[in-house]
């Protein structure tokens, strides 16, 4: 696995660090993806805490859900750090894919992260 | 009586507000009072991601927001009035003092603030503001969701 872009989670309750565990479960990778959540955060202290994670290097975001004060937060921070990208609606299967391609553009990246987390969600068996 | 709560959250409208109390209250109208996000365009249209349709959004000044107390609670519109922290509260209840009943929702550990419930940190110039808002008069409760337990001020304090 090569080095290259970066990924934070950044969820309500422990989302991210359930997402994260599973992926190094699954994989075994343990520095491509960071986890933080919202949980005692108001609007600064969240943004401080996205900051410090992905301050880094090119780095995706992928945030639980397309508002509120995780998005939020991610938006803020891609305002002033161009080299960021924001996903929402994160899911496992995006994260699994995301860790084996760091070698890609940022914009590649976000791209393939909507198009294989949106393929994963489907309506099973009859 | 259509002014459903005002409520003291430094996130503003976020998922508590929407889901947890917009499903309890139904409101037509959030009011975000915030004299930073009232002149901010950008803030304004990440704030509107987070309201579902069919429940509008009006971005005030506090000013204004106490300026309007008296029409959105004899209105039709059921109405939620949003402020980001204590001393906005204060402004607000003091323009606007036909308010008799503000909620603490999520004031979180910033600055020299000391910890009351795992949503609610206030310094001591904030607990002082609260007392006096309270000695006029005014029902003072932390509640971060509707079926949570409110907490009395003077339970807090």
């Amino acid at each position: 696995m090569s080095d290259g872009l970066t990924g934070v989670v950044v969820s309500h309750g422990t989302v991210a660090k359930a997402l994260v565990d599973a992926v190094h479960a699954i994989t075994g990778d343990a520095g491509a993806l960071a986890a933080i959540s919202n949980q005692g955060c108001g609007r600064d202290s969240l943004r401080d805490l996205v900051a410090e994670a992905a301050c880094d290097g090119d780095c995706v975001l992928f945030v639980d859900l397309p508002s509120g004060s995780c998005l939020q937060a991610a938006m803020i921070f891609q305002r002033e750090h161009p080299a960021i990208a924001v996903v929402a609606g994160v899911n496992l299967a995006m994260l699994l894919d995301f860790v084996h391609r760091r070698d890609a553009t940022l914009a590649e990246a976000a791209a393939r992260a909507v198009e294989i987390g949106a393929g994963a969600i489907k309506v099973v068996g009859s | 009586m259509s002014l459903e709560l005002v409520r003291v959250d430094d996130r503003l409208i976020h998922g508590q507000v929407v889901v947890g109390w917009g499903r309890e209250l139904r409101p037509d109208l959030v009011v975000l009072a915030d004299d930073e996000v009232a002149k901010n365009d950008w803030e304004q249209e990440l704030y509107r991601l987070g309201v579902p349709d069919g429940m509008e959004v009006k971005f005030t000044t506090v000013d204004q927001a106490a300026g309007g107390v008296e029409a959105w609670a004899n209105g039709s519109c059921k109405t939620i009035i949003l402020v980001s922290g204590i001393d906005a509260l204060r402004r607000l209840c003091e323009g606007a003092p036909s308010i008799r009943k503000v909620n603490l929702g999520g004031v979180h550990n910033e600055g020299d603030r000391h910890q009351h419930l795992p949503y609610l940190f206030l310094s001591d110039e904030e607990a002082h503001q609260l007392r006096s808002l309270a000695t006029r008069g005014i029902e003072i409760t932390a509640q971060d969701l509707p079926n949570a337990a409110p907490v009395a001020l003077t339970d807090l304090l």
